[in-house]
């Protein structure tokens, strides 16, 4: 079974919906009245687009930026990504199990428009560089007809009552928009830099020059993340010595076993930084930057270890303190945010906490933590995770607001158990999306089984319902593993298999384990 | 609230990191992660495996055994410890009575921090001993 919405034709919008999309035109989407309008041209706005218009939802794309990709126009620095694509995976590109080991190509339907990253691979690299994944992301929005309004600013936001609903006005440089659901997807791209002072001294991470023109250099970098990091690694050639300093010690995603801390492909820093090789890996609290007399750049620093002072001389400091979300007036309106971040709070939907009706696609959507079990985070950070939630939050607005309700197909109950284990072994969405979206069967006794599709966890365990079983992908930073959650009668119990070492869950001792969870649910009813 | 700057600020007069110099208190904001709830929205999972140690930094939440209601929790309050430290599930939930945010700090991560901040052990020990001595308080006045 395909997971996404079932296509239906595109409706021709109607006088009460505003103008016509005129997808396709140069310019689609003049400002007036839209159901929905999606703020952002990044992979998260055009995955929502895209499901939108595959249950033919009227909705307008509006954007900043001159074409498709979002961050990915400019970004990674080093122009190359930390999200794989392998296209001699074993599964057909075309599958669903494909997107399991492809974590760049956007969702769709149609096969033709599956696994696209792997087109524009030049083989050098299973991380496809930024050049190759911005194509990839054009050529997904050209193929599946994702029309974006360009070169349209989002400048403000407001409320406006009406009789038939609220609405919510988007303010933008070609007019404004109105619409009652507004899907924000503008990515975690604000340059963020701490009130250290003498912070204006460093370059933010964002403005990092040519790497040829710190050869000789001396570096200082705050900030001990994939972006410290991925700057370090770069500069290895070039600079004269490089420190790196932020006031815990850094993990790698090794010894994090999650995509927490710095990834694999940067771990040279800290090959170079145990053998003395001119990289300095320092755990301490930037008290403040100042000029000195020569030109060069004092750093002040206090220790975590014993806070005593340290300081020290630098030819350039270079802030890899983060992004923020440019949620422009959004807090104003009541969106509460949190995190250094600033990311906004959200329901298990990806729906604002505090403002009903706003919606958040990409990866914003990290704002809904979910379990985070054992301390792991899902992946909504990354495409690869919220490709996921995009689709699913499409397929939530449409039964909530549009009146579409999603397939739920009937499933034998002597199937129950093979097609849960099934969903562990291979369902890409529980393997990116761990411990945070489930494979869900619900089995109401008038309706019989039905598979649910994906939906998140924390909705599973919390919005009640009748019996069901939820099947998820979990990992507890030693292993992977399925966990099975049984709601019967209002009550839940969760229960975690064994590991297999080739993450295969398919085998005799999972079908034997699950059919005796599966049996006690279904009363005597054999689920196998 | 955001910044590990506003963090420190925002526990630097909690009795669980009260010993804490300013260094410290910065590290601890750098350690956690700040988390939000809705009001209405659960926290802890009775049962559920997993499990984090939280401190409230704003907002209230109920402590929430089998349906019933144990306790209330507010600002400087923690919970999730005893799960963590025991490694087992949660006994109770904690539901979100009022939007709630909290700093929290996975279980895999919990006995480096105590380890590396013997005083915030104490405290939580301290906490834990009053949670044991009142305990004991109502089960002798309801024999």
């Amino acid at each position: 079974m395909d997971r996404g919405p079932a296509p239906r034709p595109v409706a021709a919008p109607s006088a009460a919906a505003g103008p016509a999309p005129a997808a396709g035109s140069a310019r689609p989407y003049p400002p007036g009245e839209y159901p929905i309008v999606i703020v952002g041209s990044g992979p998260g706005a055009l995955q929502a687009s895209y499901f939108l218009g595959r249950l033919g939802i009227e909705h307008a794309v509006i954007s900043g930026d001159d074409g498709p990709g979002g961050m990915f126009r400019r970004w990674p620095f080093f122009q190359r990504l930390l999200s794989w694509t392998k296209p001699y995976a074993p599964a057909d590109r075309a599958s669903r199990e494909f997107e399991r080991w492809d974590w760049n190509s956007l969702l769709a339907l149609e096969p033709e428009l599956r696994g696209i990253a792997t087109e524009f691979m030049d083989g050098t690299s299973d991380f496809p560089s930024r050049p190759e994944m911005q194509s990839n992301l054009e050529a997904f929005a050209a193929r599946a007809g994702v029309a974006v309004r360009y070169g349209c600013r989002w400048d403000s936001t407001r409320r406006e009552e009406a009789a038939d609903g609220d609405r919510f006005v988007i303010v933008t440089s070609d007019g404004e928009y109105r619409c009652r659901f507004p899907i924000f997807a503008v990515g975690v791209a604000d340059p963020y830099a701490p009130a250290t002072p003498g912070i204006e001294l460093a370059v933010h991470y964002a403005d990092t020059r040519d790497a040829a023109s710190y050869a000789g250099k001396r570096l200082f970098i705050i900030g001990k993340q994939n972006s410290g990091f991925e700057l370090a690694t770069g500069l290895l050639q070039w600079a004269s010595r490089i420190s790196l300093s932020s006031p815990s010690p850094a993990k790698t995603s090794i010894e994090t076993r999650s995509l927490v801390g710095v990834r694999a492909r940067y771990v040279q820093p800290f090959e170079d930084s145990i053998l003395g090789g001119g990289v300095d890996i320092l755990s301490a609290s930037t008290k403040g930057i100042r000029r000195l007399e020569s030109g060069r750049f004092e750093v002040n620093l206090e220790r975590s270890d014993n806070a005593m002072p340290l300081s020290v001389e630098a030819d350039e400091v270079i802030a890899a303190t983060g992004f923020v979300c440019p949620l422009r007036d959004l807090p104003a309106l009541g969106v509460a945010t949190f995190g250094q971040s600033k990311l906004p709070a959200q329901t298990d939907y990806w729906e604002s906490a505090s403002v009903p009706g706003i919606s958040f696609a990409g990866t914003i959507t990290q704002g809904a933590a979910g379990l985070k079990k054992h301390g792991i985070p899902a992946n909504s950070g990354a495409l690869h995770g919220y490709r996921y939630n995009a689709r699913v939050l499409v397929r939530e607005l449409a039964r909530r607001h549009f009146g579409i309700e999603p397939e739920r197909p009937a499933l034998d109950i002597g199937d129950l158990r093979d097609h849960l284990l099934a969903e562990a072994t291979r369902a890409p969405e529980l393997w990116h999306q761990k411990a945070y979206l489930a494979s869900v069967v619900s089995l109401d006794p008038d309706e019989g089984p039905r598979d649910e599709g994906i939906l998140p966890l924390t909705h599973f365990l919390d919005a009640g319902g009748p019996d069901a079983v939820a099947m998820t992908i979990e990992s507890d930073g030693a292993s992977i593993y399925p966990v099975v959650y049984v709601r019967r009668g209002g009550k839940q119990e969760e229960h975690a298999l064994e590991p297999d070492p080739l993450h295969d869950f398919e085998g005799l001792p999972y079908r034997r384990d699950l059919g005796t969870i599966l049996d006690r649910l279904t009363a005597g009813a054999p689920a196998a | 609230m955001a910044t590990r700057d506003e963090i420190a600020d925002a526990i630097a007069g909690m009795a669980i990191f009260v010993d804490l110099a300013r260094p410290q208190l910065i590290g601890v904001a750098s350690r956690f992660e700040e988390a939000f709830f809705p009001q209405d929205s659960r926290v802890l999972r009775q049962g559920l495996t997993g499990s984090g140690f939280y401190v409230i930094l704003d907002g209230e939440a109920d402590v929430v055994a089998d349906g019933q209601k144990l306790a209330t929790l507010a600002r400087g309050d923690f919970f999730g410890e005893v799960s963590v430290l025991l490694g087992e599930p949660p006994t109770a939930d904690i539901v979100a009575t009022r939007p709630l945010r909290c700093i929290v700090l996975g279980g895999p991560a919990v006995e480096a921090f105590l380890v590396d901040h013997p005083r915030v052990m104490f405290r939580m020990l301290q906490a834990q001993a009053r949670r044991l001595r009142n305990a004991n308080r109502r089960l002798t006045a309801n024999q």
